[in-house]
């Protein structure tokens, strides 16, 4: 009988599903093969174990039907590797879900302008999900994703029905390449376009720090206030419970106080280097 | 907002407010008392001399106590000392602290073997029923230091949890402070007022080498009762008290804490940080030797099968270079950047995760640091560029 998930002890999962996204992202539909974790809430992530291999931070993309978790891996190092080779039927550990959220609330009537940069799209799923599943509720749904290249997008099977269901899609690449004939250019400058009431806007936004920080900037220049511009911080996460010191950045144990942090919060602590 | 520990610790101590009054014992009376420990089934654990330091260790009996052993202290430099009495806690802090027995340096936290579908986690996983461990001798810095970890580690369910709730501390009033103690700045000691079972006050003087013991709880008076003890007169009170009074005067380092926290917060990009990085050898030897630092990290093995995997806990250090790994390398690649990273999260933003200061004034870091860096000077090297830059 495998005890209750304690904030240590993995909760066994089963690889029901896995799309590769690129050449080195796969997305992993999992379903509990035992006692499961806690519901997650947007923004959230778990520690992914790949048995005998090791775990990583991963953040979460989807939760379907009350149990599947859908997690998007790049595979980067050994244990990310592992992960993105699981094939259905595999077994994975999952531990969490760990951290803050979202909290999209605060975009209730107001614009959702959501800001994605490569992989950063993957925790930003859900929030695009919930928006869309409650479209009445925001005045404009706005998508900004960006990538390296074309053959960088993810999610590319989604981004149209995305669109179709009331979201501002609009999608750019920092190289463009044969057979592209979307827009070429950084994320960044993106935004000016898609800020129509920058004081009743609610921004979120995850990619590279250097991304999320470019970006918030020009958010900022664009009128929204920095309290109402949420990012979603990474640094190395080894227990998930508060416990073990390595997600520290200045004040904030990111695995606790973070992922999701306003960038009124983050903006002193992201500025100073090597924090 | 920033909760109490004292205030949370008071609480916790409410329902035991009626406990007997001071009691006194002679030298003989540690044997006694560790007797009396074991017989309630403790392991004691307390001072021992061993491979030329006072290390923190099971004792056997009182016997292997520390006695007529003092310690000479400097930045970089640890010496044991003959004293002229034989006094078996005239010694100040040596280079571990309470938290290898309470925060293991490795542990095992999980097993798992591979099975036809997956892998199964094994339920022995905890290697046993936590010890009962007794705490014989710990300083009123040490008992702050021990809270502290508290704050961290102690959440519910967890095995720290289980080994602290069965913990019996027999504190030891300071009376006899260290050339790098500056637990009154700290407001940590020298004098321990609760958080203890018993706590004794050591006499070693004309009237013979006895102890004041203090009750601090119905487990400790349990304790006590084991032991052949007189009541303490006033007078001996009198002059265990004034022993402590006297010892907050003879701190050998000062801290001065005022600001504190504004200081660390106000210096990210003090210059100071690179006259400190020259020194500092990055080894982590103030991390191990702190008795607040509660840094792990997580190793995950296999045997040679591939089969049985294994998950371990082990202390883990900010001055390690891959602490901070992130995306093909560390975050704080320079040595200024950790050593920063350690000295403003232990007295600043500690103050933000847990409530308190990450610093009891023990002084630990100053002796075990190879290269006698004094995190008190290094305050006051901080405070001095601040204020000269705030000048017009």
């Amino acid at each position: 009988m495998t005890p209750a998930p304690a904030p240590m002890w993995p909760a066994r999962y089963a690889v029901t599903g896995r799309h590769a996204e690129t050449e080195d992202t796969v997305t992993l539909m999992l379903r509990p093969a035992g006692n499961p974790i806690e519901p997650p809430r947007p923004g959230q992530f778990t520690m992914l174990y790949a048995f005998g291999v090791g775990e990583v931070p991963v953040s979460i993309s989807g939760f379907h039907r009350g149990e599947v978790l859908v997690q998007t891996i790049r595979a980067v190092g050994a244990v990310t590797r592992a992960l993105c080779a699981a094939a259905p039927g595999d077994m994975i550990g999952v531990r969490g879900p760990f951290g803050t959220d979202w909290g999209l609330n605060i975009a209730d009537g107001r614009d959702v302008l959501i800001v994605a940069g490569g992989i950063g799209l993957a925790p930003l799923r859900p929030v695009v999900l919930a928006a869309l599943d409650q479209r009445a509720r925001y005045d404009r749904v706005v998508l900004l994703v960006g990538a390296r290249s074309p053959g960088d997008l993810i999610f590319t099977r989604e981004l149209a029905t995305w669109s179709r269901r009331g979201a501002d899609l609009r999608v750019t690449v920092d190289h463009g390449q044969p057979g592209w004939d979307g827009h070429v250019g950084l994320v960044t400058g993106l935004i000016e376009n898609a800020v129509d009431d920058p004081a009743d806007t609610a921004a979120f936004v995850c990619g590279p720090e250097i991304m999320m920080r470019l970006s918030a900037d020009m958010l900022v220049r664009c009128g929204v206030p920095a309290t109402d511009i949420r990012v979603s911080l990474e640094r190395n996460m080894r227990c998930g419970a508060a416990l073990c010191g390595h997600c520290q950045l200045g004040p904030l144990l990111l695995c606790r106080d973070g992922p999701v942090v306003s960038y009124a919060e983050a903006a002193p602590l992201v500025t100073i280097k090597e924090l | 907002m920033e909760k109490d520990i004292d205030a949370e610790r008071t609480v916790a101590m409410a329902p035991e407010m009626t406990l007997p009054a001071p009691r006194l014992i002679g030298a003989e009376g540690l044997e006694d008392l560790y007797q009396a420990l074991v017989a309630e089934g403790y392991r004691v654990i307390g001072p021992a001399v061993q491979d030329g330091a006072i290390v923190l260790r099971e004792l056997n009996s009182a016997a292997e106590l520390p006695f007529g052993w003092g310690v000479r202290l400097e930045p970089g430099g640890y010496q044991l000392r003959r004293r002229d009495d034989r006094a078996a806690f005239g010694h100040s802090a040596g280079p571990q602290s309470w938290k290898r027995f309470l925060h293991p340096p490795r542990e095992r936290l999980w097993s798992a073997a591979r099975t036809p579908g997956g892998f199964e986690l094994s339920d022995q996983a905890y290697d046993g029923e936590p010890p009962s461990y007794a705490f014989l001798g710990v300083r009123p810095c040490d008992l702050r230091a021990i809270a502290i970890q508290d704050r961290v580690l102690a959440q519910p369910g967890s095995r720290y949890a289980a080994r602290r709730a069965r913990l019996l501390i027999v504190a030891v009033n300071c009376t006899e402070p260290g050339e790098t103690c500056f637990c009154t700045s700290m407001g940590t000691g020298p004098g321990a007022d609760r958080g203890y079972d018993l706590a004794l006050t050591e006499m070693a003087d004309q009237g013979g080498h006895r102890f004041l013991v203090d009750v601090g709880s119905r487990r400790g008076a349990g304790v006590l009762e084991r032991v052949p003890s007189e009541p303490a007169s006033e007078a001996a009170r009198q002059r265990a008290r004034s022993a402590v009074e006297a010892a907050a005067d003879r701190m050998g380092r000062q801290m001065q804490t005022a600001d504190l926290r504004e200081l660390m917060a106000d210096s990210h990009q003090a210059a100071r940080w690179d006259d400190v990085a020259a020194r500092c050898l990055t080894c982590g030897n103030c991390t191990m030797a702190c008795p607040t630092c509660f840094c792990t990290t997580i190793e995950d093995t296999t045997d040679l099968t591939g089969d049985h995997a294994e998950r371990w806990e082990r202390w883990d250090s900010c001055f390690d270079l891959d602490f901070s790994y992130l995306h093909g390398g560390g975050v704080r690649k320079s040595a200024k950047s950790r050593y920063r990273q350690w000295l403003t999260h232990k007295l600043g933003t500690w103050h933000d995760q847990f409530g308190s200061s990450g610093c009891v004034g023990c002084g630990r870091c100053i002796v075990w640091c190879p290269a006698g860096i004094d995190l008190t000077e290094e305050v006051k090297a901080l405070r001095t560029e601040r204020d000269h830059q705030e000048e017009p």
